[in-house]
């Protein structure tokens, strides 16, 4: 079957998907998106994550047909241009990855946590964070580019004129 | 294997008659799960994401909330705490964020595997069912909805509209053994709600036998006890001797098995503690509210 969906704000239309395809499977093989990472197939992992009109799922536990007409956002599209979103920074800057594998899911996860919290509590970072599995750092450095991305995103807003939040 | 995609709920209803073995898939995360272990190969998918209704919910002139059936447990958590107390906090044990942005009290009760973290607080509750068909809806009781391991009481034709839940009337509690707070299926779980109006007490017991059940005989003991005590009328406070007894019968209507999650005895101990803790903090909690109210 067709699949016409939207990604990173560009219509986008897959071919011969079969029925029973994940939309992560999509992303990696068809359309060239293999930012979205495939580990566990089940929902366990994060690594896949991937917002869905605005709300982070599992890619790997969506049905390439249920994205027929909706927008998806992955990873690929947190950046500006050559301009690395805040989270993203900040993961670089603190260290918080090794090999990278669940860098992607963690970046979105992220991403989502901070637009709808601006301080976020410890507590709510690991529960923001509860499924996405490392298995290199500890998270102590996951912790740390969460907080440091939140502090540098709350700067930018404090320098921004009143009304441009964001 | 076809995918099937009505946009309305009527539609949904037509197909379901006409692929009575489509598999309704709405949130994906069991279903996509068989499919990407290839454990199962459905002739059809049935997707239900584009039936709005599905995602909505409303309340009746008798304080009952109708939860449109693919309701995000995150949904739940968000808006319906305090008519729904006891399965919002079994809907905030669930999975992870993403799974919760998903996941839904339909997709619980369709796979009727008795872990389901919904299903506890719905025996709880008193929940109804409410099945479709184009042969028309009919309401089933949740104790009469739940028929063996990963099996319930739908016809091939149904699908589940909406879940009936009366809003809570007293204080409601949910807790679960784990290995971890988060991506946890349940070693075992418990629900216990106050339903001061009725002067009753109902339980949900999840994990810990075929399918999800009630503590009947607890139930009875707890009911009486606080009958005979005069406890509903003077809210004084639970004799912890009762809070046990009561956690023992919960544990004895349990009928678990050894498996990779727990020990069947392990199950019966962490049930009777459950059910020990959960209700005292409930009936701590009406008295509280009594004296609130006094």
């Amino acid at each position: 079957m067709k699949v016409t969906f939207t990604v990173n704000g560009r219509p986008t239309e897959a071919d011969d998907v079969w029925e029973g395809e994940s939309l992560l499977y999509v992303l990696r093989e068809r359309v060239g998106l293999p930012g979205s990472k495939n580990a566990c197939e089940q929902g366990e992992c994060g690594s896949c994550t991937v917002y869905l009109d605005g709300d982070p799922v599992c890619s790997c536990l969506v049905a390439a047909g249920q994205v027929q007409d909706r927008e998806v956002g992955t990873v690929e599209g947190l950046a500006q241009g050559d301009t690395l979103d805040p989270v993203q920074q900040a993961f670089v800057d603190a260290g918080a990855v090794q090999c990278g594998f669940c860098t992607p899911g963690l970046l979105v996860q992220t991403h989502d946590l901070l637009n709808r919290a601006h301080h976020p509590s410890d507590a709510e970072i690991r529960e923001a964070l509860s499924g996405n599995l490392c298995r290199c750092t500890g998270y102590e450095k996951i912790m740390d580019a969460v907080r440091l991305a939140a502090a540098r995103k709350a700067d930018a807003r404090d320098a921004a004129p009143t009304g441009l939040e964001g | 294997m076809e995918f099937l995609r009505p946009a309305t709920w009527e539609e949904a209803l037509a197909v379901k008659a006409q692929h009575p073995s489509a598999v309704p898939i709405a949130g994906g995360t069991d279903v996509m799960v068989d499919l990407n272990f290839d454990r199962h190969r459905p002739d059809a998918l049935l997707d239900l994401n584009r039936i709005h209704e599905l995602h909505t919910w409303q309340i009746a002139d008798d304080d009952t909330v109708r939860l449109g059936a693919s309701v995000p447990y995150s949904k739940i958590i968000d808006a319906l705490p305090d008519r729904l107390p006891g399965l919002a906090l079994g809907a905030r044990t669930v999975g992870s964020p993403q799974i919760r942005n998903r996941g839904s009290v339909g997709g619980n009760l369709g796979g009727a595997s008795p872990a389901g973290d919904a299903h506890p607080p719905l025996l709880a509750s008193g929940a109804t069912v409410e099945a479709a068909s184009v042969r028309g809806t009919r309401l089933i009781p949740i104790d009469d909805f739940y028929l063996g391991v990963k099996r319930n009481a739908l016809e091939p034709d149904e699908l589940i509209r909406a879940i009936h839940i009366p809003s809570a009337t007293g204080p409601q509690q949910f807790a679960k053994v784990g290995t971890r707070n988060a991506m946890v299926i349940a070693v075992c779980s418990f629900a216990v709600a106050l339903h001061p109006r009725a002067r009753d007490v109902r339980t949900g017991i999840g994990s810990a036998a075929p399918t999800p059940r009630r503590a009947s005989e607890a139930e009875a003991f707890i009911r009486a006890e606080l009958d005979d005590t005069g406890l509903w009328t003077s809210a004084g406070e639970l004799p912890l001797s009762t809070a046990k007894r009561f956690g023992e019968l919960v544990a004895r209507a349990a009928a678990p098995i050894d498996d990779v999650r727990g020990s069947a005895a392990y199950r019966r101990h962490a049930l009777a503690v459950m059910a020990r803790r959960t209700l005292l903090w409930t009936w701590n909690d009406h008295r509280a509210t009594g004296r609130a109210a006094a």
